[in-house]
């Protein structure tokens, strides 16, 4: 099924008001983000239906997005339906501060070390999740790094952590890598 | 039993920086004080040498049954999505070779696909063809020490000695194509750092001829010995239900039955243009899904592979410049992609957000098979011996760097 007739289904079935979702059948990926309060029954219903059968989670990323107003953490599900090898993203906004989701896992077991890994790097939580501790780094690790404003600690228990000048400056239009023909 | 601890060895005493402020002790996920009688909590690694890298298995046993297993990960965790916010498009690439280092020509892959695809730009008939020979070249090698390896885990040291001679043959010819053995930097955005050097191609088809029949060997040494079958027929079952419900892929995947394969469902490169079949598990000794299925999903898709680079090799345009679409710049304008390819440990996939015109993406994401197939773990340890534990650690085939990024 097409990205249009993907997103026109799952609107349809959930019985989506106009204007509470926004979506892009025409984009690379085509997607749609919905409210967070719509996230479990947009997942089931994509699970369930049988024309759609979205039997696969692929992804969970984040992104975010300080700059927002308000300030938002946006969530991005990538799914796969590997009888009907068709393709729909689904994103969700938080707000930055005290960013909570309803987990999937429920509906997708793969959800929970995605979820996981995504509330270690950008601390969201995932009400109902069943075992939500952080995956990649340590328990006690200062903040959630992939937050933008996250800043490098010096050191962790003595370790030095911080990377060097040279990594940090490059943002700031600083010297690029020489990896390339032209360079 | 009181706890399965010694109070005095929290951390590494004999290392000065910790020697005060020590790190709360949270690494264990089973509390002492809820083990049942006869139960015990026992630690499998960061060093153990079957865990194909440093990942470290918290077991609840009962004896030798393995009544629970959490794995932990983290121990390579050096976060290249937080260096990418500082690096620009094309530097990105050595560090996502460093995600699956004895596979790295699929990372660099999937990445510069997800790049081109961002920019809309597309490579030439000569660079697709230099891909695909690169790509099923490491899926070889990879395979191979996949197959070494699994066959030592179980005790048979042979085959380790013979996939391992095969492997370096591959090493040698990447070697004389960019340089390097292992990190290769060679998929570029929109094209490769080298063009193959005079002779390559011959020598490349040599090394096919000679490896088929050494595959054969191995493959009649390990795959149908009886001890071997006993090991490994009847452990760590998959269900396609569960397989589906984890989203494991590659070989993992294809072990449980399903034929599910990017290179032919949702082709790249080319590949719809290439002629090869989709290896499945068949159940064929035990349960389908076991580990006796995934491994050979493995051996029979190394034949496919060779198939794959000989008619790749046949059709290679014997002109073309391979950095004819490399971009100057790549500044993409706002947006974002996410690209899947078949790595040779499964789907490997980057989701990438561009901001407006700027030569730095916004995020990157690596999406890593192995850490999907970590995820599934506990499942299929539950009620094994510990023995086992080994044998489908090997079976998943896991690389420690790709998982922990």
């Amino acid at each position: 099924m097409s990205g249009a007739g993907i997103i026109e289904r799952l609107v349809a079935g959930l019985g989506l008001a106009e204007g509470s979702f926004e979506a892009d059948a025409e984009a690379r990926d085509p997607w749609i983000r919905l409210p967070g309060d719509r996230l479990v029954a947009a997942a089931e219903f994509l699970k369930a239906d049988k024309e759609l059968d979205f039997d696969t989670l692929h992804c969970v990323s984040g992104v975010d997005w300080p700059g927002d107003d308000p300030p938002a953490i946006e969530v991005v599900y990538h799914l796969t339906s590997l009888t009907k090898k068709h393709w729909i993203v689904l994103k969700v906004r938080v707000e930055r501060a005290g960013a909570s989701l309803p987990t999937l896992e429920t509906v997708w077991k793969a959800a929970n070390w995605h979820e996981r890994e995504t509330y270690d790097l950008f601390g969201v939580r995932f009400e109902g999740h069943s075992d939500l501790r952080r995956i990649l780094l340590p328990a006690d690790w200062p903040g959630h790094p992939l937050l933008r404003d996250w800043e490098w600690p010096e050191t962790w228990h003595k370790i030095p952590v911080k990377p060097g000048r040279q990594l940090t400056d490059r943002a700031e239009g600083g010297q690029m890598t020489g990896v390339g023909p032209f360079d | 039993m009181d706890t399965p601890r010694s109070p005095g060895l929290d951390g590494a005493p004999l290392v000065t920086l910790y020697d005060e402020e020590l790190p709360p002790d949270n690494s264990y996920a089973f509390a002492p004080e809820e083990l049942e009688e006869d139960e015990m909590i026992l630690n499998m690694g960061p060093q153990h040498p079957s865990t194909h890298g440093v990942l470290r298995v918290e077991l609840k046993t009962d004896g030798e049954i393995v009544k629970d297993a959490r794995p932990h990960i983290g121990y390579l965790h050096r976060n290249f999505e937080k260096h990418a916010e500082n690096i620009d498009y094309q530097g990105v690439i050595p560090f996502t070779d460093r995600m699956d280092y004895v596979g790295s020509m699929g990372n660099s892959l999937a990445y510069a696909l997800t790049v081109e695809k961002l920019l809309g730009i597309g490579v030439g008939e000569r660079v697709a063809g230099i891909r695909v020979i690169t790509a099923e070249l490491q899926r070889i090698a990879s395979h191979l020490l996949a197959m070494g390896t699994y066959g030592m885990d179980i005790g048979a040291f042979t085959p380790f000695l013979l996939c391992f001679q095969q492997r370096e043959r591959i090493l040698d010819l990447f070697e004389w194509l960019c340089g390097a053995r292992l990190l290769y930097n060679y998929n570029w955005v929109g094209g490769v750092s080298h063009d193959l050097p005079e002779g390559w191609t011959d020598k490349c088809r040599r090394f096919l001829d000679e490896f088929v029949p050494v595959l054969d060997e191995v493959d009649s040494l390990l795959s149908h010995n009886k001890i071997f079958i006993r090991r490994t027929a009847d452990v760590g079952i998959i269900t396609p239900e569960m397989a589906k419900d984890y989203a494991l892929s590659g070989p993992n995947l294809r072990g449980s039955g399903i034929s599910w394969d990017l290179r032919r469902d949702d082709p790249y490169l080319g590949y719809e243009g290439y002629d090869f079949d989709v290896i499945t598990g068949t159940g064929e000794h035990g349960p389908i899904g076991s580990c006796w299925d995934r491994y050979l999903v493995r051996v029979r898709e190394m034949y496919e592979c060779v198939k794959i680079v000989r008619q790749a090799l046949d059709r290679l345009p014997a002109e073309g410049d391979v950095h004819e679409n490399v971009p100057r710049f790549v500044r993409p304008a706002a947006g974002e992609a996410y690209c899947r390819s078949e790595a040779p440990r499964g789907e490997l996939a980057f989701y990438i957000v561009a901001e407006n015109k700027k030569p730095i993406p916004y995020r990157v994401k690596g999406r890593s098979p192995c850490f999907v197939a970590m995820g599934l773990f506990h499942e299929i340890t539950r009620g094994e011996m510990i023995a086992d534990i080994i044998a489908i650690i090997g079976s998943l085939d896991i690389v420690l760097g790709e998982i922990d990024r």
